[in-house]
């Protein structure tokens, strides 16, 4: 409905225009072809002004209704809103995209239109004026700036700038209705634009400065406390780009490290200095980039690539060079022309290769002749389908070092992580292997899957040369899984859990989504004009949208005409939403686009569905689901993740750590093990932990299989309490602590295909966020008593139950690392309990399975979880998470009160996963952070504060870590705290888990008089050898 | 226009007669009798089969009686697309080899990449090139060293390493047996290392496993008018894995005797380097 009444508006403008202004538009193609690029650009200028014809005399607020119309339906639909509201843009201003500057003074002018508005002075072309006035007021105050504008009296320019930016906004929303919504967009009223908002506030404006790919700079202003998403949006909105969801604004930290500004948190919060100085560049790779749909897109990626290329950063043979080359010199200049005197002389002046010579510039040539006819476009295709076959294509690389201290390079890319040493791949772990990732410090941890012979899965450790580089590492790393194996991204866990570390989540859309809304895009092919063009003057773009048969035959030939002609190309038909696509080629990418989108779409939903329908929690069935996707490595995984959303209420788990009786021995030796290395971390080496005395360490090169190990089980108890009055109840552990361990520097992610929640715990990088949680974790060995323990007694409070059992465990990630951190501090020896699935569930399918998977267990867990997990997938974890803590089995303690429901997600979710081994990461150290945030912040986390405390005792059999976190939370004037405690407790011998239970809860309550505890969870992990075998 | 990851189109192929001191001096991993005249009979209906029935274009190098393993011409050098690799042969009696080998492959014009690390080493029977990528098979005669420079000589391909536990070379019980298709022997080293390969690659691999490990090591092409081309085994040498490969449809399947030169550890692919000339941009 938005959509076609936008269009047809559009229709009736774009003939209009071309009724005003053919004659013009001819005029200005011819004299385009040999002015030089400030000239082009003024040209042009004109043009579009001239082109507004009758726009001119539409009153104003006829045209901001328009913009405002589509603007408000784009919450209700965001992806197709997107495109809707380009489609008019355009089609207001011919050539928006064409000239950079134009659009950079429309920018900075914006708050100046406003005011601009209520005069309809006809203005005569001051452009060149302005255009420098322009440039001043950007650095003066924003009050200045506008007067200047007043002065300058261009309505036709206002108009434009205010439509645009209220596009601008409306996209913006679009953009948060998908998914990454600021608050303060959020907040905007949908008629109001961010901008209008910011003014009446009176915002500080800041000058952002973007490096574009094409190598010019782009500046406007963004509020002082804007996203990064608005800056990112207007950059796009300045190259007319579409499918952005491959793109991404970098910017250098303090270290001179480049990083990705993050689209959902301030500006000013991540750059932290006043440099504000950015660069457009690819963020991820297409695989495929004839998938794009746009050549706009395309262009632009070969422009990042020919970058890459250059720079050596994307290494190629020689002949790759030249033909690469060659390509790019069909594009930027056409046909070889034979007669043309010095053709070296183009060719000398660019770079191709880092090592560039003659024989390369000649063989360069000597390739450019062969693509005679070969429209820009296509010569882009044909560029793009050579460069993503190079090895390297794609690849983001990172130093680190193994656990030897040799260098080696670690490579994420859409398929996974990559290992390289000197140049050779020495290992590899696909998205679908990689069960966790983590990162504690300079390390970086990935957890992988077992293997069809193995049992158990192991855990690989990076060291990287500083904290921030394992972090980078860590988030390219989640960005690039969520964006390339995900459905649909996850959602950040609101924060009232205990999050341990950073909640960073990637944000955007994922490749699939962006797939799909870009089948979506309707409009014509944008013009756009290439580097060259704008240096030579001449454009050779493809015209191709006029007609498919021109498009092929004549593109290559004569560009100038037809580049003109596109733009003003009349191609719209009344009512019609038909408009002819560029060339042939689209044509058909465009459809095998979409066709390979629905297909996947179709297959994993099957999947999806194949395992919904599945039997509850049969344990051979989670083997069915897994052993389909190991089977086939094409299939996604849907993995769920639970989240569990805190009900205000404080959540105290105790858990029992799990103590090997018989197995003791076996297990407890490779969980030291396991932690040994860890803290070594090894590279590449795949620890496993093995019955017997051991992990095995299988050298990276050979992908052997582990011996099985023996997972432990964890159960976890979590006592919740509910607090009425807001209390800040901070965790005070009345155990000795002998070490605190607390995880600051760490953050986890799961990485779950099909669900769209990982988690991934990070280090408080931001300290914005406040979960107070205070947990305790029980580990309590025996599966087949969580629900015994979930029944004990509030009051006893017991920190130590220790059964063996075999299962995979599967760990929530930030039970995970507070467990981890604890325990590997102090023992060695943990087998960190996070999550807790029924023991006795788990177990068998695991069993089964020779590669248990975390996620199966889950699904083996109870028929209950099952039943939700599948809701997990579809759907935003929220709701999942509240079922999951049946999974959880937590029942109801007696004496508290229990709600299942409030289980929280996180730990559920990484129940959900096996995590037999945990990185094994010894701190010793004891920090308590505190933090408070009174209310969320507008950035990206809108977390409440969080406190967290973590002890750890260890005796001579037993550990026992304690972390409490302590969530407030306001409910409707009501605030409420809420306590999680966690208790590990690792040991050689029994631990009497019943007792461990009955002493957190006595514990608890002693503490905290005035709460009540509402959920015990008990997780086990225990490693049994009988069973296993 | 040939850009990257042509492959198995071959134009040319490089082989080297077999001197006499192959019998009693070539290098050998068990103690077996060789019978020459045998030998170069098989040697010649080998290279018949490569010259005439598929119509290459063989350039013979003459053979050298101070380089008993000469005829092995696989391991003196990589070729890909256009650029040759001169490999520095793990054997020392055989460093030698790459000598005249260098010279033929610049007559044909490719670009010549020398090995001259004195710490590497590489023979071309560890290097397996997928059409995709290279696998290089770290075993008694290639080191890391000399993968490394393989990976510089051709890099628009990934290369990986995979640990070559038993057998002569990573080729020993393995090779190409169509695009994406890995011909692979059923011991327990040759199906790990195709685990690796598996697991180190973005690309798919289908396997077809074969009972005998030497039985695949065979020779695929993709030829004008000829399509798949399968130089493999004879039934007479190994009966078991001859059914295997008469499985394959839709192929031209050329059973090629090697029963003397397996004795000295030579296989199929070891007696040639093919080259597509045409892919030369």
């Amino acid at each position: 409905m938005t959509t076609e009444a936008g269009t047809e508006t559009e229709v009736k403008e774009k003939a209009e225009e071309s009724v005003a202004k053919p004659d013009q538009s001819e005029k200005a193609t011819e004299e385009n072809q040999e002015v030089a690029n400030a000239e082009g650009e003024e040209k042009e200028k004109e043009k579009e002004k001239e082109g507004k014809g009758i726009g001119r005399y539409l009153p104003t607020w006829l045209k901001k209704q328009k913009s405002q119309s589509q603007t408000s339906p784009t919450k209700e639909v965001p992806p197709t809103e997107e495109a809707d509201s380009k489609v008019p843009q355009e089609e207001d201003e011919p050539a928006p995209e064409v000239n950079g500057h134009a659009e950079e003074v429309e920018e900075k002018e914006e708050v100046k239109e406003k005011e601009a508005e209520s005069h309809s002075t006809a203005s005569a072309d001051t452009e060149p004026a302005k255009e420098e006035k322009v440039e001043e007021s950007a650095e003066k105050r924003p009050e200045e700036t506008r007067v200047t504008a007043e002065e300058d009296g261009a309505e036709e320019q206002k108009k434009e700038q205010q439509q645009q930016q209220e596009e601008v906004g409306g996209e913006e929303e679009g953009g948060g209705g998908g998914g990454k919504e600021g608050e303060s967009e959020s907040k905007t009223s949908i008629f109001q634009s961010p901008l209008r908002l910011v003014r009446k506030t009176k915002m500080k404006l800041m000058v952002c400065h973007v490096t574009l790919l094409e190598g010019t700079d782009f500046s406007c202003e963004v509020e002082k406390r804007a996203k990064g998403q608005f800056l990112f949006f207007k950059v796009c909105e300045h190259l007319n780009l579409m499918e952005k969801d491959y793109f991404g604004l970098s910017y250098k930290d303090s270290h001179e490290q480049t990083c990705w500004l993050d689209p959902t948190k301030e500006i000013k919060r991540q750059i932290r200095n006043n440099n504000w100085q950015f660069a457009f560049n690819v963020k991820f790779y297409p695989p495929d980039p004839s998938l794009l749909t746009e050549d706009i897109t395309r262009y632009l990626l070969c422009l990042q690539l020919r970058e890459d290329v250059a720079s050596g950063r994307l290494p190629c043979s020689f002949v790759t060079h030249a033909l690469l080359g060659s390509y790019t010199l069909q594009a930027e200049f056409g046909d070889h022309e034979p007669d043309q005197p010095r053709p070296l002389d183009n060719v000398g002046q660019l770079t191709f290769a880092p090592n560039q010579n003659k024989e390369m510039e000649e063989k360069i040539l000597e390739l450019h002749k062969s693509h005679r006819g070969m429209t820009p476009a296509q010569a882009d295709v044909q560029f793009l389908e050579n460069a993503k076959k190079l090895s390297m294509y794609g690849v983001d690389l990172h130093h680190a070092k193994d656990s030897e201290g040799v260098d080696i390079m670690l490579g994420v890319c859409a398929n996974g992580l990559l290992v390289y040493k000197d140049r050779l791949r020495i290992n590899r772990f696909a998205w679908p292997k990689i069960l966790k990732i983590s990162y504690k410090r300079n390390n970086f941890y990935i957890k992988i899957r077992p293997g069809e012979t193995e049992q158990f899965e192991s855990t690989v450790g990076f060291k990287l040369q500083n904290h921030r580089s394992a972090k980078r590492l860590w988030k390219t790393s989640v960005e690039n899984h969520s964006f390339f194996r995900l459905t649909v991204p996850e959602q950040p866990t609101k924060a009232r859990f205990l999050t341990l570390g950073s909640k960073f989540r990637y944000s955007g859309r994922t490749q699939a989504q962006s797939r799909t809304a870009s089948s979506l895009i309707d409009r014509p092919a944008p013009n756009f004009e290439r580097t060259s063009s704008k240096r030579i003057s001449r454009s050779l773009d493809g015209a191709p949208r006029i007609s498919i048969t021109e498009a092929t035959s004549e593109n290559g030939r004569e560009p100038h005409l037809e580049l003109h002609s596109d733009s003003k190309s009349p191609m719209r038909v009344h009512g019609d939403n038909i408009y002819v696509r560029h060339s042939n080629l689209m044509l058909e990418d465009h459809d095998k686009t979409q066709e390979d989108v629905l297909k996947h779409q179709a297959s994993i939903s099957q999947l999806k569905r194949s395992f919904m329908e599945a039997p509850p929690p049969s344990p051979p069935q989670p083997n069915q689901w897994e052993n389909r996707l190991t089977s086939s490595p094409a299939t996604i995984r849907i993995q769920q993740q639970q989240q569990v959303e805190c009900v205000p209420q404080a959540e105290a788990a105790a858990a029992a750590a799990a103590a090997d009786n018989d197995a003791t021995s076996d297990t407890k030796e490779p969980a030291k093990t396991t932690e040994v290395e860890i803290e070594e971390t090894v590279v590449v080496q795949e620890v496993s932990i093995a019955p017997k005395p051991g992990l095995v360490t299988v050298t990276t090169s050979s992908p052997a299989e582990p011996p099985a190990e023996q997972e432990t089980l964890e159960q976890e108890v979590t006592v919740e309490k509910e607090a009425v009055v807001a209390e800040e109840v901070k965790a005070a552990k009345q155990e000795s602590v002998s070490s605190e361990s607390e995880s600051e520097e760490e953050a986890e992610y799961h990485p779950n295909v099909s669900i769209c929640h990982t988690q991934i715990p990070e280090e408080e990088e931001e300290e914005e966020e406040e979960v107070k949680m205070a947990e305790q974790d029980a580990t309590a060995p025996d599966a087949p008593s969580l629900p015994a323990e979930v029944s004990r007694p509030v009051e006893a409070t017991t920190r130590e139950g220790e059964e063996s059992r075999n299962e995979d465990a599967e760990e929530q990630e930030e039970e995970e690392q507070e467990v981890e951190k604890n325990a590997e501090g102090e023992k060695k020896a943990e087998r960190e309990t996070k999550e807790s699935t029924d023991d006795p569930t788990m177990t068998p399918v695991e069993a089964p399975n020779g590669h248990a998977e975390p996620e199966e267990s889950e699904t083996g867990t109870g028929a209950p979880e099952e039943e939700e997990e599948p809701k997990v997938n579809g759907e935003a974890s929220l709701f999942e998470a509240e079922h999951r803590p049946q999974v959880i089995c937590c029942s109801e303690p007696p004496v508290v009160k229990t709600e299942m429901v409030t289980i929280s997600d996180t730990f559920a979710a990484q129940k959900t996963e096996i995590a037999t081994k945990e990185v094994p990461i010894v701190h010793t150290e004891t920090k308590t952070i505190t933090y408070e945030a009174a209310q969320l912040d507008g950035n990206g986390d809108g977390e409440p504060g969080v406190l967290m405390t973590a002890q750890t005792i260890t005796s001579e059999s037993l550990c026992t870590t304690t972390t409490t976190h302590i969530t407030k939370t306001l409910k409707g004037g009501l605030s409420e705290t809420r306590i999680e405690k966690r208790i590990v407790i690792t040991g050689d011998c029994d631990i009497d888990h019943d007792q461990a239970l009955a002493q957190a809860i006595k514990e608890a309550k002693e503490q905290h008089p005035d709460m009540s505890v509402t959920r015990v969870v008990v997780h086990k992990e225990t490693e049994l050898a009988e069973e296993e075998d | 226009m040939a850009g990257l990851m042509s492959g198995f189109h071959y134009t040319h192929a490089v082989v080297r007669g077999i001197p006499a001191s192959l019998a009693k001096e070539a290098l050998r991993s068990s103690q077996s009798e060789v019978d020459l005249a045998k030998a170069l009979k098989e040697h010649e209906a080998y290279v018949e089969v490569l010259g005439t029935t598929l119509g290459l274009e063989v350039v013979e190098l003459p053979a050298d009686e101070s380089l008993p393993d000469c005829v092995f011409v696989e391991d003196a050098a990589v070729v890909c697309g256009d650029t040759a690799l001169i490999t520095r042969p793990g054997a020392e009696s055989r460093r030698r080899e790459t000598e005249a080998m260098s010279r033929a492959l610049k007559d044909l014009n490719l670009n010549i990449v020398e090995m001259t690390d004195e710490n590497a080493t590489l023979d071309g029977g560890d290097v397996l090139f997928t059409g995709r990528e290279f696998f290089v098979g770290l075993s008694k005669r290639t080191n890391q060293r000399g993968a490394e420079i393989l990976a510089d000589a051709f890099k628009d391909y990934a290369v990986s390493t995979v640990p070559v536990l038993e057998g002569l070379h990573l080729k020993s019980f393995c090779s190409m047996g169509g695009p994406g298709l890995i011909v692979i022997g059923s011991s327990e080293p040759a199906q790990k290392a195709l685990k690796i390969m598996q697991q180190m690659s973005d690309h798919r691999y289908d396997k077809l496993t074969v009972p005998d490990d030497y039985a695949a090591n065979c020779i695929y092409m993709n030829l004008p008018n000829k399509g798949h081309v399968l130089l493999h085994p004879t039934a007479e040498q190994f009966p078991e894995s001859a059914k295997v490969f008469e499985k394959l449809k839709d192929y031209m399947l050329i059973p090629v005797s090697n029963l003397e030169k397996v004795k000295v550890d030579g296989a199929l692919t070891c007696c040639s380097i093919l080259i597509n000339k045409k892919a030369n941009v």
